[in-house]
Parts: structure tokens; C-alpha cells; sequence
């Protein structure tokens, strides 16, 4: 059974998602998907506690053995990212059936719920598996049923904001596709630890190089790294409520982790960054992301579209990190991918909560929902501490990493516009904070009331363990210290 | 009971008071009783880790440890313990005094408050105690945050106003310079302990450490160095219990103390004195607490006037952490102590006289004294010891202060300490004077005494007598004073 | 050069007109088509590489040594069946478009959404230049 796990984690949303969508009853669906999501959890977990200490785990598709069968190949980063993915996943999933209510009417909910699993099944899949076509194909489901998710969105500025993500997301994924055709031609393998062994050999190949630039450029895309995070701001804000957080938290998590895969294993160390120089094109790009995002952050007068621009900004953290190449700034993004995924996804869900019972996301209709609804607005305030990266919250943990990794580098000019951006992040925040408390509660909000426990219990999940992993970091910093090590080749 | 233990106990006790009292909010008896019990609780686990420093060992507790390398520990030394002495032992008067100030103004929201309060303790309690900078920063948040709500006590747009800039200022200097500057130092250290004669030696260029040091003094933002000082005043609209112990005490002296641990432990005044590090702050400072102990002078509400006093003061503790020798540094510490009991002493008062008479101007007091007796008889004794005259404590730590200053041959800085202790004489002495001297405009028939209720008049008349006692066992003082490792041992 | 890199240059030139038809029209439909060119070139890409000049099938038979290699072509089976997915949910959305605004043309799309954020905040500058 134990051994059969890598297999179980996937197949368990990927078999539940048909199953729910031949169900006609919501709430039926609903306990299919969320007691399949939360078994995936436990398979996570017990696969982390697998490799837990720097093993790894091959497991061979139909036991046919690599490079001509499918590998399945999971070490502690894969586990982390699986435990983002199914964890978080869950614990939006268990909130969504409460918030989906407003916006469609029940029997289709199993529609939507399925939706959900595949996208979440195919995130799962992008993590585990050792095949880099398998990452397309991967990588295109869960592409094809996130613009499904943001379209059904209730402004139909939704549908706009998920056909141009549809057209810029086709382009990345083909892009993509391409890279892995070129070093298919040339190396004959798709099996990516045999890719990691022949690349280097043809390092000063042509259609190696293009196709290095051809996967860049595509995975940019769908990272958001800036200039090409202009999908991003819309299909967030208008989104379903719920499903942005699970999007926030997930998606653009693990298109990092297929970049880091890439570049790092697949590629190579030696020829990302010393013969492609990676470095001089991420480094300004995400230092000129995180400035400009913080900035169009502050200055919002809708809270769902500030946190979009603030996602674009803290990814800009995490691609920082591994432009940086050094020890602490890749330890500071993959911790910060792990506490940014937990964070956004508690402040979308906590926003959902609210526009759930005020149906507005405007500043000026959120003034004094500090006073109605004090428990979301509560939960949503420590997250929001967390996301500045006030101390004992894991967003301190990160930054502090990054901030370590730029003063590592004698680059303090880089740990200033850091700790500038963390400042407007507090300005943005604080604007938040403003409103929900010193704002008085407008007549037209006055009735509002807290919102069910179904809710309210997903937010402060996300609060409680903001917290702790702003105070044991074994799990996040720890097991990233580890495989910074590791991708980076030095000491163990 | 272990050192450790205890250690641990000091930080838990005020917040698992402040747990007990959010469950038994209800009952205000129960409520205060619990207060008080954790209180003097509190206050014995300070007292019982004196054994042990006076015995020269130094209990290391580790807590956590959420980034290699830099765990969240607990440690005791001398500087520490006599700040959290300080805080614990004030506390409990505090909370007396709270009691009947809260009830006898009617506030609402007691609870909250009293949850509040505790939580600030707890974080100034893991403030005195860190055992690295980094735990210290930790806690200093966690300070700001929890006495955002007590600040904004009361609810209204003058609250909400003051709140705004209190929590301002001081995340602002927090997270942009000493953030900023402990991340710098332990870069440059590879550590954030606390250690006799600093981390930093041999690891700074002269210009880097003046940089440094000047971030440090400029991010402590609760040291209320000029022109970050605004805070200060803006947090006067709390309840007076707040500003006593929080603007008075706690979180001010976790500002200065911050600065002075920094001198000591990281640099080392060694190292200070070799580089010229302090020259800015020392200048600043100096400006500081003379141009405070100007604008006093024109403020007539009372609570104003104390806090501008109060920037002044702390400034004394600033210039003698920056005059990097002994003297100053025992002078420094002294007035920590000192100017805590003198300032609560005047907050206490001017509360008591808020509770009874509702007068917060300067202007109206006049004539008072007649009414309140004991309370502007405190208030003289407290003023005395802020302007450090003898017989009171406060004399003590300006005689270190000068000495310090003489020995460092700043003679600038000797005149600007003696311009701005005639300063305090010109801004304190009128407002006990008015009360016993002048006669009031109406001409009332002089009533009886009519003092605030009882919990506030004690608390006030121990705390005026403490600076009596502090200069009559100053040596006592003295001694743990000098216990301060300031110098790394010789192997 | 040109005649033996023949298949290439022709997934250059095909990539590059459908690429060229996403970005200059505004038309959904027509980016929808534009997307399924580009697409095509790189399946052409996939199977050219996979072809050996005079290679069969890969059926083992009689006097035959040369094979096409089979792989690429049955990944860019499931290539093809991606696109499909991909054509399918674009269209479906434009039609969704369509009933919302009434047209499936951006730039009218962009004008409709304009005029709406007027109505709701009046005398307020644009939200952001991204939308």
C-alpha cells in the first residue's frame, strides 16, 4: 500500500473529479470531492514523511522502469509542493460549497466541483511526475480548467479577464511544448533525471539554447514574472471569490516549482546561469516587479484587486530568490512559495467571506467590517500582518531569508528597495486595516452579519497556521534550507 | 525553581493572566483580582531570578528556533533584570491605580483593556529577557501591536487619530531602519547574540558602524529620538493607566533600553569609542532633549506636557549610551529606573486629578492643591526627581550623566544637560506651585479635601516615595549597576 | 539549406502568422484561429522530427532497418487532443462573451467596459492601465 502512494495521491482527486460530475445532487458532490481532496492530504503527507531527511522516491508507472516507462519521482520539494497543493487545495474546497451558493444554482455545483478536482489533480501531477512531456500535458489541464474556473465568475468582465489568460496561457504552455520538443530532439529522452545526465554534453548546442529561451519565456508566463504578469490582475479580481484563493495559493506555485525543476535539474546550474545568464534577466525584471506591483498595490480602492497586485509582488520575491543563487535567497523562495500560497490564500478566502455577506469588494463598502463581522475581519488582519512579514508570521521567516541572501551578495541597495517594498505593503494593508476599523459602518452595511463557521473555520486555518509557521519552521524553512543545498550542489 | 523556569514563568504569567482574565470577563472583582494576583505573581519570578545574577551566572533558555541560527531565546543579565524589575514592580501598582481610575471614570471595555494591558507586559517582560536581538525585535513588535488597541481606547476620531500615528511611526522606524540594521549586523556578524564587548568587533569599517549605529538609534522609534517623536505625544489620548505604564515605563523604556543593549552587547562601548559611531546619535539626542524640554514649556495640557518631558528625558539615556564609557552607561541605566518612577509618580497624578476634577489644562489648576493635597505633594516629589535634585533618585542617574559627559569631554553636552535640567525646573515646579500658591479664579469657598478615590491617591503617594528610597539605597542600585559586563572577559 | 530544413521553415513561417493573427486582431474568434495555426506549426515541428527519411512505420517486418520513431508522433496525438480542449473552451467562452456583451470583438469589449466603470464611480481616473 505505502509503496502504491505516489500513484494514490494522484488518482484520488483525478477518479474523483468524473465521479462528481455525474452526480446530480451539489452537496453530494461536494462530500465526494472534499473526502477525496483530504485523503490526497494524508497521502501527501505521508509521502513528506517518506522522503522526509533527503530521500527520494521513484515509482514507475505500470512498472515499466525509466527512461522508456513514466517515472514518478518524488524528493522533499516535490513533497513540499504536494503538500501545498493538496493541503491548501482542501481547505478552500471545504469553504467553496458555502460561497458557491450567491453565485449558481446548486445542480451545478457538481460541474464546478469537478472543475476544481481536475485542476487540482493536474497540479498534483505537475509536482509528482519525472516526464517532461507529462508536465505539459499536465501543466494544459490545469491551465484548461483554471479559465473555466475564473470564467464563471459573477461580473462578466470575468469572461474577458479568462479568454485573455486563455490566449496567453496557450501561448506559454506551447511554448513550452517546443522547449521540450528541442531537447527531445537532441538528447532522445524525455525521462528528466536522464535529461539532467545527457544535457550538458550538448550545452553549446543551438536548438539547447532556443529551446532554454523558448521554456523561459513560457514558464515566465505562467509564473507571472513581470512584464508578463498582465493576465494576472484581472483573472484574479474577477474570479469566483473562493476559487481565487485556491489559484493564488496553487497555480502560479507550481509553475515556480516547474521552473525551478527546470532550471535547476534539468538544465543545469552551469548552464542556466553561467552560460545562459538567467541571473541578469530575472534579477531586474522581478526587482523592478515587486517595486511596481507594490506600488499599483497601494493604489487600489478595490481589496481584491490589491491582493492581485500584491501577488504579483511577492512573486516577484520568490523569482528574486532564485535569480540570486545563493543559498539563502533560494531557501527564501521556495519557503516564501510554501508561506505566500498559505497567506494569499487565507486573505482571499477571508475577502470571499466578506464580499459573501456585504457583495463588494470596494474599500468603501468594507468601511466598519471590522465591527460586523469581527472574527473574518480578525483573521484576515493577522494574515494581513503575515503578508507584510511582521515577525512571528511565517511572511517574516521569508523575507528575512531574501533579505539575507541580498546583504550576502554586498548588494544593500537591494535589501533597501526590499524592505521599501515591504513598507508599502504595510501602507496597502494598513489601508485595509484602516477602513475595516476606523471607517464607520455605512447604513446600507449595517446589518451584515458574521458568516457561517463553514467559512469562518477554512480563514482562521489559514491564520493559525500563519502563526505557526512563523515560529517552527522545520517544515517550511528547514526542508528549503535542504533542497536549496541540494539544487545548488554544495555541502549536505 | 530553576532560572530557566522562572525565566519562561515571566514571560508566560502576565499572558496567561491575560487568558484567565479574557474567560472571566464578566465579574470586575474576579477580573481585578486576578489582575493583581498575576501581578505580584510576575513580579516574585523577577525577584527570584536575582540570586542568580548577582551570583555573576547568566540562565540561557531557548525557545524556538524558526531561522538557523537565530533561535528565540531567553536570557537573563543585569541591564535586563533591572528593567524588568522595573516594569513588573510598577505594574502592580498600576493595576491597582487602574482599577480606580478605570471604575471611577466608568470606561467601558475593561476587559479588552485589562487583556491588552497584560499581553504589553508579557512583551516587555520578553523584551527585558531576550536573549538575542532578534528575540528582542520580536517582542518590541509584538509591543507596538498589542498597545495599539489600549491607545485607541477610546474610540473616537481623536483616539483613532492618535492611534494612526503612533502605529505609524513606529512600524515605520521598525521595519525601515532596525529591521533594516539587524539584518545588516548579523550579516556582518554571522550572529545576533548578546555578548560582553559586542559581536561587531573587527567587523565594521568606521563609516559602516556609524551608519549602523545611527539606524539602530533612528529604528528604535520608541526611543522617541527627534523628529521620530511624534508617537509620543499623539499616544497621550489613552486612558492615563496606559500612558503611565506604557509611555512612561514600558514601552518608552523598551525604546531606550533597546538602544542601550545595542551599545553594550553588539557594539560594544569599546568599540564605540574607537570609531566615533555614536557622534550622530549623541547629537541628535543632545538636540533632542533640549528642544523637548523647550516645547514643554509651551504645552498647558498637562498629559502633553509630560510627554514632551518624557522625550527629553529618554534622550538623557540615548546621550549616555552614545558617550560609550562606564559612567555614562551606569548613568544611563540609573535613568532608566529612576525617571520610571518619577514619570509614573506625575502620570498618576495628573490621572488622579482627571478622575476628580476632570481638568486636564495646566491653566485651571490653580488653587488645587488645597483639595488634592496628597496627590500634588507627589507630584512636587516626582517633579523634584525628574529634574534630579537631591534628595531624590533621580539626582543619582544626572550625577552619573554629568560625570560621564565630564570624562568624555563633551563639553557641549555638560552645558546642554544643565540648560535642560533648568528647563524641567521652569516646566514642572509652576504646576505643583499654582496649585499650592495661587488662588483660584472663582473665588469658591475652599472645600474639603476632595480627593480621587482611594486606589489612586496609594499607589501615587508608594510610587512618590520610591524616589525618596531610590536615592537613600541608590548604592544598592549602584552595585547591580555595575555588574554589567561591559568589557569582554580576558580568557 | 532551404530544401533540406524544408518542414522547418515551414514551422517558422506558420508560427509566425499565427502568432501574428493573435496579437493584431481583435476579433475572439479570430484570435481562437490564430491560436490553432500557431499551435499546428509546432505539432508540424513534432512529427518532422520524428520522421527518418525512408523509414516506415514501426512494424517490425521483412528486410526493413529504418523506423520513423513512433514517440513524437503519439505525444503530439496528445498534443492535438490538448488544442482541441483548448479551441473548445475558447470558443465556448467567446460565446459567453458574446451573450454578455453582445459582441466578441475586444476593442467594443474594452469601450462596454469602460462605460460601465463611468456609470459606477464617476470622476474618477481609470482603474489601472492593465485593463
Amino acid at each position: 500500500m505505502s509503496n502504491q502512494l505516489p500513484a494514490i495521491v494522484l488518482l484520488l482527486t483525478l477518479l474523483a473529479a468524473p465521479l462528481c460530475s455525474m452526480m446530480r445532487n451539489g452537496d453530494h458532490a461536494w462530500k465526494l470531492a472534499v473526502s477525496s481532496a483530504w485523503l490526497s492530504v494524508v497521502a501527501a503527507f505521508a509521502l513528506l514523511q517518506q522522503v522526509w531527511g533527503g530521500y527520494e522516491i521513484s515509482y514507475h508507472m505500470g512498472g515499466w522502469p525509466p527512461p522508456w516507462g513514466i517515472e514518478v519521482r518524488i524528493d522533499e520539494l516535490s513533497a513540499l509542493v504536494l503538500v501545498l497543493v493538496t493541503l491548501f487545495g482542501s481547505i478552500v474546497l471545504s469553504a467553496l460549497r458555502e460561497s458557491l451558493r450567491p453565485i449558481m444554482r446548486s445542480h451545478r455545483h457538481s460541474l464546478y466541483y469537478t472543475t476544481f478536482l481536475l485542476c487540482m489533480a493536474s497540479l498534483i501531477g505537475i509536482t509528482i511526475t519525472g516526464d517532461a512531456f507529462n508536465v505539459f500535458v499536465f501543466l494544459e489541464i490545469s491551465s484548461l480548467s483554471t479559465y473555466a474556473l475564473i470564467a464563471r465568475g459573477r461580473d462578466r468582465r470575468a469572461l474577458t479577464a479568462s479568454f485573455r489568460y486563455l490566449i496567453m496561457g496557450t501561448i506559454g504552455a506551447t511554448f513550452i511544448l517546443i522547449a521540450i520538443g528541442f531537447i527531445y530532439m537532441v538528447t532522445g529522452t524525455l525521462n528528466m533525471a536522464d535529461l539532467a545526465e545527457r544535457l550538458p554534453a550538448h550545452a553549446d548546442n543551438r536548438v539547447v539554447q532556443a529551446s532554454f529561451a523558448f521554456f523561459t519565456i513560457g514558464i515566465a508566463l505562467k509564473v507571472a514574472v513581470f512584464p508578463l504578469h498582465y493576465w494576472l490582475p484581472n483573472s484574479y479580481t474577477y474570479a469566483p471569490k473562493a476559487t481565487t484563493a485556491f489559484l493564488a495559493a496553487t497555480a502560479t506555485k507550481v509553475s515556480l516549482y516547474v521552473m525551478i525543476r527546470f532550471v535547476f535539474d534539468v538544465y543545469g546550474i552551469e548552464f542556466s546561469f553561467q552560460q545562459m545568464q538567467l541571473g541578469l534577466l530575472l534579477v531586474p525584471l522581478s526587482i523592478a516587479g515587486f517595486l511596481i506591483a507594490s506600488l499599483t498595490a497601494v493604489f487600489q480602492n478595490d481589496v481584491k484587486r490589491l491582493l492581485a497586485w500584491s501577488s504579483v509582488a511577492q512573486l516577484s520575491y520568490m523569482v528574486l530568490g532564485l535569480g540570486l543563487l545563493n543559498i539563502d535567497g533560494l531557501t527564501a523562495s521556495i519557503t516564501h512559495m510554501f508561506n505566500h500560497a498559505m497567506i494569499k490564500a487565507g486573505l482571499f478566502l477571508a475577502l470571499a467571506a466578506m464580499i459573501y455577506r456585504v457583495e463588494s469588494s470596494k474599500l468603501s463598502d468594507l468601511a466598519g467590517i471590522g465591527r460586523t463581522m469581527p472574527y473574518t475581519t480578525a483573521a484576515f488582519v493577522i494574515l494581513g500582518l503575515g503578508l507584510i512579514g511582521v515577525p512571528l508570521t511565517a511572511g517574516f521567516v521569508s523575507k528575512w531569508y531574501l533579505i539575507s541572501a541580498a546583504l550576502e551578495k554586498d548588494w544593500l541597495w537591494l535589501a533597501v528597495l526590499l524592505i521599501a517594498s515591504s513598507l508599502m505593503a504595510v501602507v496597502y494593508i494598513g489601508k485595509i486595516i484602516d477602513a475595516a476599523y476606523f471607517k464607520p459602518v455605512s447604513a446600507s452595511h449595517a446589518q451584515v452579519k458574521e458568516v457561517p463557521p463553514i467559512i469562518l473555520i477554512p480563514c482562521w486555518t489559514f491564520a493559525l497556521l500563519t502563526i505557526y509557521f512563523g515560529i517552527d519552521t522545520r517544515l517550511s524553512a528547514g526542508l528549503a534550507g535542504r533542497v536549496a543545498q541540494t539544487l545548488l550542489g554544495v555541502g549536505s | 525553581m530553576t532560572a530557566p523556569t522562572l525565566l519562561l514563568l515571566c514571560v508566560l504569567i502576565p499572558l496567561l493572566g491575560g487568558v484567565f482574565l479574557a474567560l472571566q470577563g464578566k465579574s470586575p472583582n474576579t477580573r481585578d483580582t486576578i489582575s493583581l494576583v498575576t501581578g505580584v505573581a510576575l513580579f516574585a519570578a523577577v525577584l527570584g531570578l536575582y540570586p542568580a545574577v548577582l551570583a555573576g551566572e547568566s540562565p540561557l533558555l531557548i525557545l524556538a528556533e524558526p531561522i538557523k541560527g537565530l533561535p528565540i531565546s531567553l536570557q537573563v543579565e543585569p541591564l535586563g533584570l533591572l528593567f524588568a524589575t522595573v516594569a513588573s514592580g510598577l505594574w502592580i501598582l498600576t493595576t491597582i491605580y487602574g482599577m480606580g481610575y478605570m471604575r471611577g471614570n466608568k470606561e467601558t471595555h475593561q476587559t479588552r483593556f485589562f487583556l491588552c494591558f497584560a499581553i504589553s507586559i508579557a512583551a516587555a517582560m520578553g523584551i527585558a529577557f531576550a536573549g538575542n536581538l532578534f528575540t528582542l525585535f520580536l517582542f518590541y513588535e509584538m509591543l507596538t501591536i498589542c498597545t495599539y488597541p489600549l491607545v485607541t481606547h477610546k474610540g473616537n476620531e481623536d483616539a483613532r487619530r492618535g492611534g494612526r500615528i503612533y502605529l505609524g511611526i513606529l512600524m515605520f522606524t521598525s521595519i525601515g531602519f532596525l529591521l533594516f540594521a539587524t539584518l545588516w549586523t548579523y550579516n556582518l556578524a554571522g550572529t545576533l547574540d548578546f555578548r560582553a564587548g559586542g559581536i561587531l568587533q573587527d567587523h565594521v569599517t568606521p563609516t559602516t558602524a556609524l551608519i549602523l549605529l545611527t539606524l539602530f538609534a533612528f529604528g528604535t522609534g520608541k526611543a522617541a529620538l527627534m523628529p521620530f517623536h511624534r508617537w509620543l505625544p499623539a499616544a497621550m489620548v489613552a486612558p492615563t493607566p496606559v500612558s503611565a505604564l506604557l509611555h512612561a515605563v514600558a514601552v518608552v523604556k523598551a525604546g531606550v533600553f533597546t538602544i542601550l543593549k545595542v551599545t553594550i552587547y553588539i557594539f560594544g562601548i569599546d568599540l564605540i569609542a574607537e570609531t566615533g559611531a555614536g557622534e550622530i546619535a549623541l547629537w541628535v539626542a543632545t538636540f533632542t532633549l533640549t528642544v523637548a524640554s523647550l516645547v514643554a514649556l509651551t504645552k498647558n495640557n498637562l498629559k502633553a506636557r509630560l510627554a514632551y518631558s518624557t522625550i527629553g528625558q529618554l534622550s538623557y539615556v540615548v546621550v549616555g549610551a552614545m558617550l560609550a564609557n562606564a559612567a555614562g552607561i551606569i548613568g544611563a541605566t540609573m535613568q532608566i529606573a529612576m525617571h520610571a518612577m518619577g514619570k509614573i509618580t506625575l502620570f498618576f497624578c495628573a490621572g488622579a486629578i482627571y478622575v476628580a476634577t476632570h481638568k486636564t489644562d495646566i491653566s485651571d489648576m490653580r488653587g488645587l492643591g488645597y483639595k488634592m493635597p496628597f496627590t500634588f505633594a507627589a507630584f512636587f516629589i516626582g517633579s523634584i526627581s525628574i529634574i534630579g535634585l537631591p534628595p531624590m533618585g533621580g539626582s543619582w542617574a544626572k550625577w552619573h550623566l554629568l560625570l560621564g559627559s565630564i570624562e568624555a569631554t563633551q563639553w557641549i553636552i555638560v552645558g546642554a544637560l544643565l540648560l535642560s535640567s533648568l528647563l524641567n525646573i521652569a516646566y514642572l515646579i509652576p504646576v505643583a506651585a499654582r496649585a499650592f500658591y495661587m488662588t483660584p479664579e472663582q473665588k469658591a469657598a475652599p472645600g474639603p479635601i476632595a480627593e480621587a478615590p482611594m486606589l489612586c491617591v496609594v499607589p501615587l503617594c508608594i510610587t512618590a516615595s520610591g524616589t525618596l528610597l531610590l536615592f537613600i539605597f541608590g548604592d544598592a542600585l549602584n552595585h547591580l549597576v555595575t555588574l554589567i559586563p561591559l568589557r569582554a572577559e580576558l580568557p | 539549406m532551404f530544401t533540406g530544413l524544408f518542414n522547418y521553415w515551414v514551422v517558422i513561417i506558420i508560427m509566425m502568422s499565427g502568432l501574428y493573427v493573435v496579437m493584431s486582431s481583435s476579433n475572439l474568434i479570430k484570435k481562437i484561429i490564430g491560436l490553432n495555426i500557431f499551435q499546428t506549426a509546432v505539432f508540424i515541428l513534432f512529427i518532422s522530427m520524428g520522421k527518418i527519411s525512408g523509414g516506415t512505420a514501426p512494424i517490425l517486418a521483412e528486410g526493413i532497418t529504418a523506423y520513423s520513431n513512433p514517440l513524437p508522433h503519439v505525444l503530439i496525438l496528445t498534443a492535438i487532443v490538448v488544442g482541441v480542449a483548448t479551441t473548445a473552451l475558447g470558443l465556448a467562452i467567446a460565446v459567453r462573451v458574446h451573450e454578455a456583451y453582445g459582441s466578441v470583438d475586444e476593442i467594443e469589449i474594452a469601450a462596454i467596459d469602460a462605460a460601465d466603470f463611468d456609470q459606477e464611480t464617476p470622476a474618477k481616473p481609470a482603474e489601472d492601465t492593465t485593463s
